[in-house]
């Protein structure tokens, strides 16, 4: 995400405006006529898949997965540079999901198309950091936003791209987790040194009527050592229909999904929910990746 | 015992030598330089030798001109290293290593999940930076940040 300058995100988001009454089937696009569109995913991921798919079909093109590893050749050893080199042959744009981190980076060394990163490793997600921009761009503002993020902030990847990504905004921002999965000092140096107010806590009650954006994340059982500790903070960091009695009456509610109990099931039918629609707004941003990556709108 | 000083480090005729390394990095520089078994020429080196700012590592190579590209590396864990090109026994240039932009093949990252440390056919990549507290190396694969013993991370 470190790659984007701000008129390049923006770009990116107004593109995705621009194809999102194609993404919802109201119009129609040929715009990836012609064009085959490879989904290399080395590890599960139904959601970004799916979307990718949509998107592609969305605007004409058709779609060539990868289908299991297991019944791949990388089970009998081919190494990523060579199924890279491959498909590269095969196909127009390379969609990729790996595991390990820096694997798109090297793809892009082999091979002879572009490649799209949907994911590697536990580090970079960046169509995600998109999608989550773009449902704020829609849903609320970008400039000088008052977030808060909450969760699993130490480990989770979606809000340490996003952290960047906002504070080229100019964003205020709050972060709610338990002590054992604050955000990294390092992230909040940065922010810091961007000029970024930043505040930590571990209430989401103390801050839920002072900010225009709520970002949840899924807090993970196998983080905790000790059960009750998890279920303690499991029922901290709870999004209710009573939290939300304080909430800012602009307040919107995002989540990368799925969600497990971090938002209970009152909220969704709330002005605040937008973690469907967030879902959704991953097909126009999709869409306008693969189309300036292709280089068929400019 | 001058005399006896100067027979720990012998004069070379043709070659290189590296002096004011960091004291006890002489076997890291030899590393960095992918000097081993292998390598022909004569090689001579002191560790921990007093020299006028303190206790200091030097290396000969004897009738070999490193490319400066290669010397350059020593910065990384050496940045006061000074390379002395030697040709009938005279200096004939004298320079001090300059801090490479980016190298290639020369550390491992310390991050296990990166591309970098599995058996796909690339080389390791980082961009070098100069910070305040030295060196730091950020990965061109994963961008892991490498602040503090890089020597022991040499591949």
């Amino acid at each position: 995400m470190k790659d984007f300058s701000r008129k390049e995100i923006d770009y990116i988001l107004d593109t995705a405006e621009k194809l999102e009454p194609v993404a919802r089937g109201e119009e129609r696009s040929r715009l990836l006529d012609g064009k085959i569109i490879a989904l290399l995913f080395f590890e599960p991921s139904t959601r970004t898949r799916l979307s990718f798919e949509v998107a592609a079909q969305r605007l004409g093109g058709q779609v060539l997965n990868l289908g299991s590893v297991e019944a791949s050749s990388v089970m009998k050893g081919e190494n990523l540079a060579d199924t890279i080199r491959v498909i590269s042959n095969y196909a127009d744009l390379i969609v990729m999901r790996h595991p390990l981190d820096g694997s798109a980076r090297m793809a892009t060394e082999f091979a002879s198309v572009p490649i799209i990163n949907g994911g590697d490793g536990s580090l970079h997600h960046p169509t995600q950091t998109f999608l989550d921009l773009y449902t704020i761009r829609r849903e609320s503002h970008l400039e000088g936003l008052k977030i808060a993020m909450a969760g699993d902030l130490k480990y989770g990847r979606t809000v340490h791209s996003l952290c960047h990504a906002l504070s080229l905004y100019g964003a205020e921002m709050t972060f709610v987790s338990p002590p054992e999965l604050r955000m990294p000092p390092e992230i909040v140096r940065d922010l810091q040194k961007n000029n970024i107010n930043v505040k930590e806590t571990d209430s989401l009650e103390e801050i839920i009527g002072d900010v225009e954006v709520l970002y949840m994340t899924r807090v993970q059982r196998e983080r905790f050592p000790d059960p009750e500790e998890y279920e303690k903070v499991k029922n901290k960091l709870k999004v209710t229909g009573d939290l939300l009695i304080n909430a800012d009456p602009n307040l919107k509610i995002l989540h990368p999904l799925p969600r497990v109990n971090e938002i209970s099931p009152e909220v969704d039918s709330t002005p605040y929910a937008c973690y469907f629609q967030q879902a959704f707004y991953g097909v126009p941003t999709r869409m306008a990746l693969l189309v300036l990556a292709m280089g068929v709108i400019e | 015992m001058k005399e006896k000083r100067d027979l720990k480090i012998q004069a070379i005729e043709n070659g290189t030598v590296i002096d004011h390394i960091k004291a006890g990095q002489a076997l890291n520089v030899l590393r960095i330089l992918r000097i081993s078994s292998t390598f022909r020429a004569t090689i001579s080196f002191v560790m921990n030798a007093l020299g006028a700012r303190g206790k200091k590592d030097v290396v000969k190579i004897e009738g070999k001109e490193l490319s400066v590209e290669e010397l350059n590396r020593i910065a990384l864990i050496s940045p006061m290293a000074t390379i002395n090109i030697i040709r009938d026994f005279e200096v004939v240039q004298k320079n001090n290593v300059v801090l490479p932009p980016y190298v290639e093949g020369v550390v491992r990252c310390i991050n296990s999940n990166c591309i970098s440390n599995s058996s796909e056919p690339i080389k390791s990549k980082f961009s070098v930076l100069q910070s305040e507290d030295g060196v730091t190396l950020r990965c061109l694969y994963c961008e892991h940040v490498i602040s503090e013993n890089i020597a022991e991370n040499l591949l």
